[in-house]
């Protein structure tokens, strides 16, 4: 039942497209935050640690760093929009009733939420993107490759997160995943530091639980970039990932929305 | 439009039913909201459910709508199964829910465009159908006002407006004037009227006994999750209650009165109600005999048979 493969139409993306035109709507408030973010991020962590840090395993700190901030991004924002937003769109505005009373199912309306979270995910990467850019810490034009990624990735933590929407009780409630998972996995998924330096039993729990463990040491053979054959693994481990996810939580979500 | 007191000619099958339920039921782990109900909806007529809340009036709705799968029986909607073809029927149907689900985040307009892409219209039909919407429910001043800013009446009408957007033949109402003023209910009967008039069925749910009365052509009473009753509004007044009442102040004096007399009545508050075929007739010998200090007579009302048949406690 958690696990059978939905029927998904191609309607799905008239839900996309709701969302997207939402978003362009307020496009100001939008684009601002992960413009501002990029900043941050690179003022504090870059510059303010990286005054001491200087560089690890001879990359400099500030493009040690970048990849992360990225790929932070990415989870970031797919997550927050398939917990709170997807979760104010079915309880508070019942934007899902709605949408099930036309041809549309629920496998449609949850499958073009997923993909509006990894679009966003995309959009906030590219701005990013162009920022570190200009601050010449990111290696163009390998770097760009980061693109395609980021939907995979933010298609990964929308499922994740809409599995903790379908499943909590109260808006509330979301504030768990966000605190307990979300937030160490930014902290301790190679992202500021090697993941070699954690003890060998937590490097086995980041690579076999924290996807973006993943995310981020693909992002970073391309942002500095340093190919190697691990990508085939990282990548297997989020297209898996990614897969089940999608599928699980489109159950999960049928289980609460259709009684 | 078909004499509405054709009903058996219309059961007969005439014309092709829209809907049909034979036994339905629907219950939500242990608890039986729908306990097998039989129906069926002719093309062209206004068919209310009328109950009590937690009469299982809505989920019978949402059965109907193809948005919650039946626990047991039979339905059928243009002769289609609503769990093996979802799309099909959802394509043919508009829906007013209870609750106001219009979407914030767009104006009134927006609103009616983004549904119609919901139904795969492309998008100039779209512009052209919304256009005629907002007029048709009086919203043409409106089109670009956020649905925060619109009165209670106003976001019924567009949500009136949102259903019609793929042109339904089947329209699905629940409670589709609560909480409006009468202003605002007319223009909704009213627009319902015109519906029907251009061939559209429509099902709707209520408990305002009027709106029941006015509209409907045929109507059924459930409580319980059971059908009590079924017929046209006329017929079952007559059945259950008679063609009049006559109400008296209630005192001890007229009690006993009425007890000598063998009048049957029952008692309301402080009201005495006496169901009758002859109200001038019974008024005019109470009158003379029980000197009651208030006394009128009026018809029977739908009002009376729904209290008779679902009884006078108090719903939540």
């Amino acid at each position: 039942m958690f696990f059978s493969v939905p029927r998904i139409t191609r309607r799905a993306w008239h839900v996309w497209r709701r969302n997207l035109e939402v978003f362009v709507k307020t496009w100001k408030v939008n684009f601002f935050p992960p413009f501002v973010e990029a900043f941050l991020y690179l003022l504090a962590i870059g510059v303010g640690i990286g005054t001491y840090v200087k560089e690890i395993d001879g990359i400099p700190y500030v493009n040690f760093i970048a990849p992360a901030i990225l790929a932070i991004a990415v989870m970031n924002s797919a997550f927050f929009e398939c917990t709170y937003g997807s979760y104010v769109r079915m309880y508070y505005q019942k934007a899902f009733d709605a949408m099930i009373a036309t041809p549309l199912s629920i496998e449609d309306v949850i499958a073009g939420e997923l993909l509006w979270g990894a679009t966003k995910s995309v959009m906030y990467v590219v701005i990013m993107l162009g920022v570190l850019a200009l601050f010449g810490v990111v290696a163009l034009p390998v770097a760009l490759l980061v693109i395609p990624f980021a939907f995979l990735g933010g298609l990964l933590f929308a499922a994740l997160a809409m599995c903790f929407t379908a499943i909590t009780p109260t808006i509330d409630a979301l504030n768990y995943p966000s605190f307990l998972f979300i937030t160490p996995m930014s902290l301790f998924s190679g992202t500021f530091f090697p993941l070699t330096l954690l003890p060998a039993a937590f490097q086995y729990v980041a690579l076999a639980a924290l996807p973006l463990t993943h995310l981020v040491a693909i992002f970073r053979m391309f942002s500095l970039p340093a190919l190697s054959w691990a990508i085939v693994l990282h990548l297997a481990w989020l297209l898996a990932g990614a897969a089940l996810l999608c599928v699980l939580s489109i159950n999960l979500m049928r289980r609460r929305l259709i009684v | 439009m078909i004499n509405t007191n054709d009903s058996d000619i219309r059961r007969g099958g005439l014309i092709p039913a829209v809907i049909v339920a034979e036994g339905l039921k629907k219950s939500y782990g242990t608890v039986l909201a729908v306990d097998g109900v039989s129906f069926s909806v002719q093309k062209g007529e206004i068919f209310g459910f009328l109950g009590p809340n937690g009469a299982g009036k809505t989920t019978t709705m949402k059965m109907i709508q193809c948005v919650s799968p039946r626990s047991g029986g039979t339905l059928r909607v243009f002769d289609l199964d609503p769990e093996k073809h979802p799309d099909a029927i959802k394509r043919r149907i508009g829906v007013v829910p209870q609750e106001t689900n219009l979407d914030p985040d767009f104006t009134c307009e927006g609103n009616l465009l983004t549904y119609a892409r919901y139904f795969d219209i492309p998008a100039d039909i779209a512009t052209q159908r919304t256009n005629e919407l907002l007029a048709f429910v009086q919203l043409e001043e409106k089109r670009d006002v956020a649905i925060e800013k619109l009165s209670g009446g106003m976001k019924r009408r567009l949500i009136l407006a949102r259903a019609l957007v793929n042109r339904p033949e089947l329209l699905v109402l629940d409670e589709p004037t609560i909480g409006l003023d009468p202003q605002a209910r007319h223009l909704i009967w009213e627009r319902l009227k015109l519906l029907q008039a251009q061939g559209n069925t429509i099902v709707l749910t209520t408990h305002y006994l009027d709106e029941a009365a006015r509209l409907c052509d045929r109507l059924v009473i459930m409580d319980n999750g059971r059908i009590l009753e079924g017929g046209t509004p006329v017929d079952l007044v007559q059945r259950h209650v008679g063609n009049e009442i006559v109400e008296l102040e209630k005192s001890d004096d007229v009690l006993a009165c009425l007890r000598d007399m063998g009048i049957p009545f029952e008692e309301v508050g402080d009201t005495v109600l006496i169901a009758t075929a002859h109200a001038h007739d019974i008024a005019r010998s109470l009158l003379e005999r029980c000197q009651p200090k208030k006394m009128l007579t009026r018809p029977a009302t739908l009002e009376d048979v729904f209290l008779k048949l679902t009884g006078r406690r108090l719903r939540d």
